[in-house]
C-alpha cells in the first residue's frame, strides 16, 4: 500500500502528462459548469427570495429539494436529452465534454440557486425597509443586495463547485470516460481502481482533494479581506 | 407642500385601532408611548412601508420623505457612496457634491472614504441623517433614532434633528424618552394600545395631562430618563 502511495505521489510530482491531462479536463469541465450554474442560479435564487409570486413556496421547496439530485439521475436525464433519438441528439454531444457540463450544469444550479435564496433572504429581511425607504424597488433592489452580500455568495458557488468536482455518475453516463476524451478525475479513479491500477487512482485522488482544499482556502482569505475591509 | 398627511379611520390588525390624525406642516411631532403601543407600525404606515388593514392614508402632494430608523441599515461600501446610493435613486444631479455637502452637515466628512459597516453606532446614525439630510425631504420620520446610543451620541443625534427643524423639514419622531421628546418636540401624540390618547403642545402634555394614562406613563418613565 505505500508502495502505491509513493508511486502516487511521483506521477504528480513527475508532472506525469497523462495525469495532468485528465486533471486539465476536470477543472475545465467543472468550472464552466460552475460559471454556468452562477448565471443561471444566483439570479434565479435573488428572484425567488426577493419577489413574491403564486407558488412561491413550492419553489422554495422544489429548489431545496433538487439540491440531492443524484448525480446519475442527472446523467440519465442529460443522456436521453442528448442520445441520437433524443429531443437534442442533432447537437452530436453525447460523449463530449460539452455534455459533462450540462450534466453538471444541471446538477449544481439547483444547489446555488437554492443556497443563494437562502442568503440573499436572509440579507433581504435586513434591508427590505431601508431600501423600499430609499425608493429601490424590485431588480435594482435585487442586484443592490446580491451586490453587497457578494461575499457570502461565494459560500453557495464553492457549493456548488464542490459537488460538480466531486461526482463520478452524471459524467461517467453522459461523457463515457474515453481516454484523452472525457477522462476526468473522479471518472478515472473509478476505472483504475477497478482496474487495479491504484498508484494513477490515488494520485488523481490526491490532486482532487488538494485542488478542492486550494479553492477553499483562497475563497475564505476573499472572505475574510473583505469582513474586515467593509464588515 | 406634501403636507398636511391625512389618516382616514386608518387600522392595522390590531395593533392600530381605527385612528383620524392630520400631521400639519411646521411644527415637530413626537409620537410618544410605551413599547409596544404601536408608535413604529405607525411610523411605517405614514411612511408607507406597510399597508393599512382599512382606512385611508393620503398627503395633499407627491413629495419627499425619508425615514431613519432604529437600526441603521448601511451597504457594504464607503460612508459616501452609502449617501451617494440614496441620491441616485432619489434622481438627484451632481450625487457626489451634494452627498459630500450632507456628511459635512452631520460633522462625517473625515470618514466619507471608510467603509460604513466598520463605522460605530452613533456614527452609523449621523451617516443615515446624512443620507436623510441629502434627500432633502419635507417630512422626515424618525423612530426611536437613539434607543440603542450612549448619551453623547444622543446629543450629536439631537443636534442634527433640530438642524433638519430649524431648514424647513417637518420632523415625526417615535420615542419612549421623555427627556428627548422635550427637548425635540413642539407637540406630543400620545399612543396607547394603538389608540390616540392625548394630543397636545409639549409643555401641555407634560405640566397638565389630560388623560389618566398619559398622566401615568410620565410619572413612571421619569425615573429612566
Amino acid at each position: 500500500m505505500s508502495g502505491e502511495i509513493a508511486e502516487g505521489l511521483r506521477l504528480v510530482a513527475t508532472l506525469d502528462l497523462r495525469l495532468w491531462q485528465i486533471v486539465a479536463l476536470s477543472l475545465m469541465v467543472s468550472l464552466t459548469a460552475v460559471a454556468l450554474a452562477t448565471a443561471l442560479g444566483l439570479p434565479l435564487g435573488a428572484a425567488v427570495a426577493v419577489v413574491r409570486f403564486p407558488g412561491r413556496d413550492a419553489v422554495i421547496v422544489l429548489l431545496n429539494a433538487l439540491m440531492g439530485l443524484p448525480p446519475v439521475v442527472v446523467g440519465l436525464l442529460v443522456y436521453l436529452l442528448l442520445s441520437r433519438a433524443g429531443p437534442l441528439g442533432e447537437l452530436g454531444l453525447l460523449f463530449t465534454p460539452g455534455a459533462m457540463v450540462i450534466a453538471q450544469t444541471v446538477l449544481i444550479t439547483p444547489i446555488i440557486a437554492a443556497l443563494s435564496r437562502q442568503a440573499v433572504a436572509d440579507a433581504w429581511r435586513e434591508y427590505e425597509e431601508q431600501l423600499r425607504s430609499l425608493g429601490a424597488r424590485g431588480v435594482g433592489a435585487a442586484l443592490t443586495l446580491v451586490w453587497d452580500i457578494r461575499f457570502s455568495l461565494l459560500t453557495a458557488v464553492l457549493a456548488g463547485l464542490g459537488r460538480a468536482s466531486a461526482e463520478v455518475g452524471a459524467v461517467m453516463i453522459v461523457g463515457g470516460n474515453i481516454d484523452g476524451v472525457t477522462r476526468v478525475m473522479t471518472t478515472a479513479i473509478a476505472l483504475e481502481t477497478s482496474k487495479g491500477d491504484l498508484p494513477l487512482a490515488l494520485g488523481l485522488g490526491m490532486v482532487l482533494i488538494a485542488v478542492v482544499l486550494l479553492l477553499n482556502a483562497a475563497a475564505f482569505l476573499v472572505k475574510e479581506a473583505a469582513q474586515r475591509r467593509y464588515g | 407642500m406634501i403636507l398636511p398627511l391625512k389618516l382616514e379611520a386608518l387600522a392595522f390588525r390590531d395593533i392600530i385601532a381605527p385612528l383620524t390624525l392630520e400631521i400639519e406642516a411646521g411644527p415637530s411631532t413626537i409620537i410618544l408611548g410605551a413599547n409596544g403601543a404601536g408608535k413604529s407600525v405607525l411610523m411605517r404606515l405614514m411612511h408607507g412601508l406597510l399597508a393599512p388593514s382599512s382606512g385611508r392614508i393620503s398627503w395633499r402632494s407627491a413629495g419627499r420623505q425619508a425615514m431613519v430608523f432604529q437600526r441603521p441599515v448601511m451597504l457594504r461600501r464607503s460612508a459616501l457612496a452609502n449617501v451617494v446610493y440614496a441620491l441616485e435613486l432619489a434622481g438627484a444631479a451632481d450625487c457626489e457634491r451634494q452627498a459630500l455637502e450632507a456628511l459635512e452637515e452631520v460633522g462625517l466628512a473625515h470618514l466619507a472614504h471608510r467603509p460604513a459597516r466598520v463605522l460605530s453606532g452613533g456614527e452609523q446614525q449621523r451617516l443615515a441623517l446624512a443620507r436623510a439630510w441629502a434627500l432633502h425631504p419635507e417630512v422626515l420620520f424618525l423612530d426611536e433614532p437613539t434607543a440603542s446610543l450612549d448619551p453623547s451620541a444622543t446629543r450629536e443625534i439631537e443636534t442634527i434633528i433640530k438642524a433638519f427643524d430649524a431648514s424647513g423639514t417637518k420632523v415625526v419622531m417615535a420615542t419612549h424618552n421623555l427627556g428627548q421628546a422635550q427637548r425635540l418636540g413642539d407637540e406630543v401624540i400620545y399612543l396607547h394600545q394603538g389608540r390616540v390618547v392625548e394630543r397636545a403642545p409639549v409643555e401641555a402634555f407634560f405640566s397638565r395631562p389630560a388623560t389618566a394614562e398619559a398622566a401615568a406613563f410620565i410619572k413612571g418613565e421619569l425615573p429612566w430618563i
